[in-house]
């Protein structure tokens, strides 16, 4: 029965499903077209990803809390055009620090709204995804921003520079996916993280403190969007004030496509990478195959769709819900 | 009718399995027209996968589904609908927001041309199912508004919109009244007397015994008999599920008494408790008994930190103890095993080791880390002590038996050592031998000195396991009973208001 042989392909699937949805198209497109699987094209790709990758990081502590990020796009044009701004005013090394407390400060006030005051993180973050927008847009004038003098700073070592052949970029997303790996699998925080979303009122009746939990999972996705808007800043050393709009969306597309649940209570720091890395390389090997830019939003988006589908169809051994 | 009646509905040895479970293994069943017949069986004997099965949520590997002797497939829930076999599910399925009418006929309104509703046939339809049952409601109610009993009737309105052949209660008297249930019974016996053959799975063995007319009995997903209700009585059906007997004599060995370690005085939560004191001695159990909403798991939810008294003290070895979160009283050495199991206890999607150790996960770091020797060594401790079977401390709560999950929940408390643990509703849709276990635990740990307070709605539970009985009633508490005191008689009146003066009057 179709049933039957889709749970035993399923078995396998369920476990591993993300890797070989990630090698087909690998494959695929390398068959397409060999530039794909060239190494600078590698590079070039996860290095571009690495902004995106750092935001996701974040969101997956507040997805598996059982909340939802939809501030972080324009949070991270916040921090990059604050820090821009800064740095002639100030310097770099004060301007860092203090665009680094500013987008803090905006991740304690949504954390304290969605963990102490118990609202809808749907709502609260899609307010603050416009308010936020707005304060970035007061702030700016409007106008977009940049570093008067591009050539004397060292602020582009961020964005632009290598260390030991590795672009900062990516060594940046790497460190942070491995300490934010640990804080979630290893520490009693990480595990709080899980209880809460899982249950939150099983967490409360076993004495765990649901609203601080939660806060602290929005202090750690602001402090991953504060490093991302430094990442995007140097990287150019100037910026639209519209520059991360729409990443509210790649991001958690991303924790998504690495099968993180929206209901809270699954979901890894390495399977975001994943889901990061997968929607990296399918919108670059979309590009290489000579599909029109504009177009990508739109497979993106139904590949994404098609990854819920199966991982839903293969938890319950149906393509298609019976009940429903 | 014909004296020689065809089954209204045969299951011939249907066999399911699952990734390394046989769930059903070669399950035969017959349903006669007009006949109410019981299914029993522990949690996990296979009564819910038979069902789905029937229902056609599962396909069966092998064996046959016969309705009226034709052999028959079940598609999905709507398809057995439509075949005559219609569910009445624990967990009541109805869209609260909709009158009664358009739940009854839910997905199947009545049409006229351009596929408009056709209300006033809906409406007539539905009144004419409803005064059937004799309900005091009408089309036009909203679901939201009804009692959970009304709801359920709802839903057997729905079934009556078909030609039913047989129709399924699954645990049907799960929340209802007495006056409830006897309304429900009413309705099963005419639906009886008009040739529908009943499938009636419960838990208890008082209904069991009041309404059906055979008991077929699941264990590990095999069939293992099929007995005729007037003939057996409780403790044959009981070994045939558990295959032993249960003792569920009144409990007789107390232990030694120790010091008070939790007192209560003058205790008031608004309008849902007042003036409540009492005492609680290490190496005892205190039952609290009473109807659903005298105030019972309320005032364990204050002791608990979840709801802050708005009068009285609580006192903990003597001194006087503020309690204002679970934090608090679990730091102050009170436990609760809650009385919603899986909303309440466990993270159901969570390990076994894990839900065991998340209330002291703090303590059990090594450096920064979460030590999993630590942890994985208090398990094992308390699921040997527990006797809790689980394949292994990776396997997720949720894949666990109901007994086994209340033992984690248990055990979770247990290695705090708290001072008092307080028990609501400890065996709550937990299987009849795994009720014994739980039942002989809670004397288990009085005899180690832990002070325990057991809350239930089920009697002899309490009269089983407690040394002394607090009766409430109306956020009161009516009277105090010592084990040898106490009847089934005074207890009942003291739930009921009734002084003993009145009932001797």
């Amino acid at each position: 029965m179709a049933d039957t042989t889709l749970k035993s392909v399923g078995g396998f699937l369920a476990r591993q499903g993300i890797l070989v949805a990630f090698a087909v198209f690998m494959i695929g497109f390398a068959l397409a077209n060999e530039r794909f699987v060239d190494i600078d094209n590698i590079l070039g790709v996860i290095r571009s990803s690495a902004i995106l990758g750092v935001m996701a990081l974040g969101v997956t502590f507040v997805v598996i809390s059982g909340n939802l990020d939809l501030s972080v796009g324009s949070m991270m044009s916040f921090s990059t055009i604050v820090v821009l701004d800064l740095h002639d005013k100030i310097g770099p090394e004060l301007a860092i620090p203090a665009m680094f407390g500013m987008t803090l400060a905006l991740g304690a006030l949504i954390g304290f709204l969605v963990g102490y005051l118990r609202l809808n993180s749907l709502i609260v973050t899609l307010g603050m995804l416009s308010a936020i927008h707005g304060l970035t847009l007061t702030y700016s004038g409007g106008k977009n921003m940049d570093i008067d003098d591009k050539q004397g700073t060292w602020f582009g070592f961020f964005g632009q520079d290598e260390v030991l052949g590795m672009p900062v970029p990516i060594l940046i997303f790497v460190l942070l996916a491995a300490v934010l790996t640990m804080l979630l699998a290893k520490t009693p925080f990480g595990r709080k993280v899980y209880a809460v979303g899982g249950n939150g009122v099983a967490a409360t009746f076993s004495g765990i403190p649901r609203a601080r939990t939660v806060f602290f999972c929005y202090i750690i996705s602001s402090f991953c969007v504060a490093t991302a808007g430094l990442i995007q800043a140097s990287r150019s050393l100037g910026s639209q004030n519209t520059v991360g709009q729409g990443l509210e969306l790649e991001v958690l597309a991303a924790v998504i496509l690495g099968g993180a649940s929206l209901l809270g209570g699954s979901g890894t720091v390495i399977k975001t990478v994943i889901g990061v890395l997968i929607l990296g390389f399918i919108q670059n090997g979309l590009l290489l195959i000579g599909l029109e830019f504009y177009f990508q939003y739109v497979v993106t988006w139904a590949i994404i769709i098609l990854a819920v589908w199966l991982d839903i169809a293969v938890k319950r051994g149906h393509l298609w819900s019976p009940i429903a | 009718m014909s004296t020689e009646q065809i089954p209204a509905l045969r299951l011939e040895n249907i066999v399911k399995t699952f990734p390394g479970v046989r769930a059903l293994d070669g399950v035969s069943f017959t349903v006669m027209p007009g006949e109410v017949h019981a299914l029993m069986g522990e949690n996990g004997a296979g009564k819910s996968t038979l069902m789905k099965v029937l229902g056609g949520i599962h396909q069966p590997n092998e064996g046959q589904i016969f309705i009226e002797e034709q052999p028959t497939v079940m598609n999905s829930p709507l398809d057995a609908k439509a075949k005559g076999v219609v569910f009445i599910h624990q967990e009541l399925s109805l869209a609260d927001e909709l009158p009664v009418a358009e739940n009854v006929y839910l997905g199947e309104l009545p049409r006229k041309s351009f596929g408009r509703v056709d209300w006033s046939k809906l409406h007539a339809d539905t009144d004419e199912i409803l005064k059937r049952l004799n309900v005091g409601f009408g089309p036009k109610d909203l679901v939201g508004d009804l009692s959970i009993a009304n709801k359920q009737m709802v839903e057997i309105a729905r079934a009556l919109t078909v030609d039913a052949k047989a129709v399924i209660f699954d645990e049907p008297t799960a929340s209802l009244t007495d006056a409830e249930k006897s309304v429900l019974f009413e309705v099963i016996e005419d639906l009886k007397s008009r040739g529908v053959g009943i499938v009636y799975i419960s838990h208890r063995m008082e209904e069991i015994f009041r309404i059906s007319d055979r008991v077929s009995v699941l264990r590990d997903g095999q069939y293992r008999g099929t007995l005729e209700t007037a003939d057996t009585n409780e403790d044959e059906v009981t070994q045939l599920m558990i295959g032993r007997s249960l003792d569920l004599s009144r409990n007789v060995q107390h232990g030694e008494l120790g010091a008070v370690a939790l007192e209560v005085r003058n205790l008031s939560c608004g309008n849902l408790y007042q003036d409540i004191s009492f005492q609680v001695r290490e190496g005892e159990v205190v039952g609290f008994y009473g109807l659903v909403g005298a105030g019972r798991t309320e005032i364990a939810e204050t002791l608990f930190g979840l709801r802050d008294p708005t009068a009285g003290t609580i006192l903990l070895d003597g001194k006087e103890t503020t309690i204002h979160s679970p934090i608090d009283a679990i730091g102050a050495g009170i436990s609760l095993v809650p009385e919603d199991r899986k909303g309440q206890g466990l993270v159901l999607g969570m390990n076994c080791r894990d839900n065991m150790t998340l209330p002291q996960v703090d303590d059990m770091t090594a450096g920064p880390f979460v030590s999993d020797g630590a942890e994985v060594a208090i398990f094992d401790q308390y699921r040997d002590k527990l006797e809790i079977k689980t394949p292994g401390w990776k396997q997720l709560v949720g894949n666990l038996s109901g007994g086994n999950q209340q033992k984690i929940v248990i055990g979770k408390w247990l290695s705090m050592h708290p001072r008092v643990l307080i028990v609501d509703e400890p065996t709550r849709g937990i299987d009849v031998g795994s009720k014994s276990e739980i039942h002989k635990l809670i004397r288990e740990l009085a005899g180690q000195g832990y002070a325990v307070i057991v809350i239930s709605s089920e009697m002899p539970e309490v009269l089983h396991v407690s040394d002394r009985i607090i009766a409430m009633f109306h956020g009161r508490i009516t009277r105090t009973f010592t084990s040898d005191e106490v009847t089934e008689d005074n207890l009942v009146q003291a739930i009921s208001g009734i002084t003993p003066e009145q009932g001797a009057a």
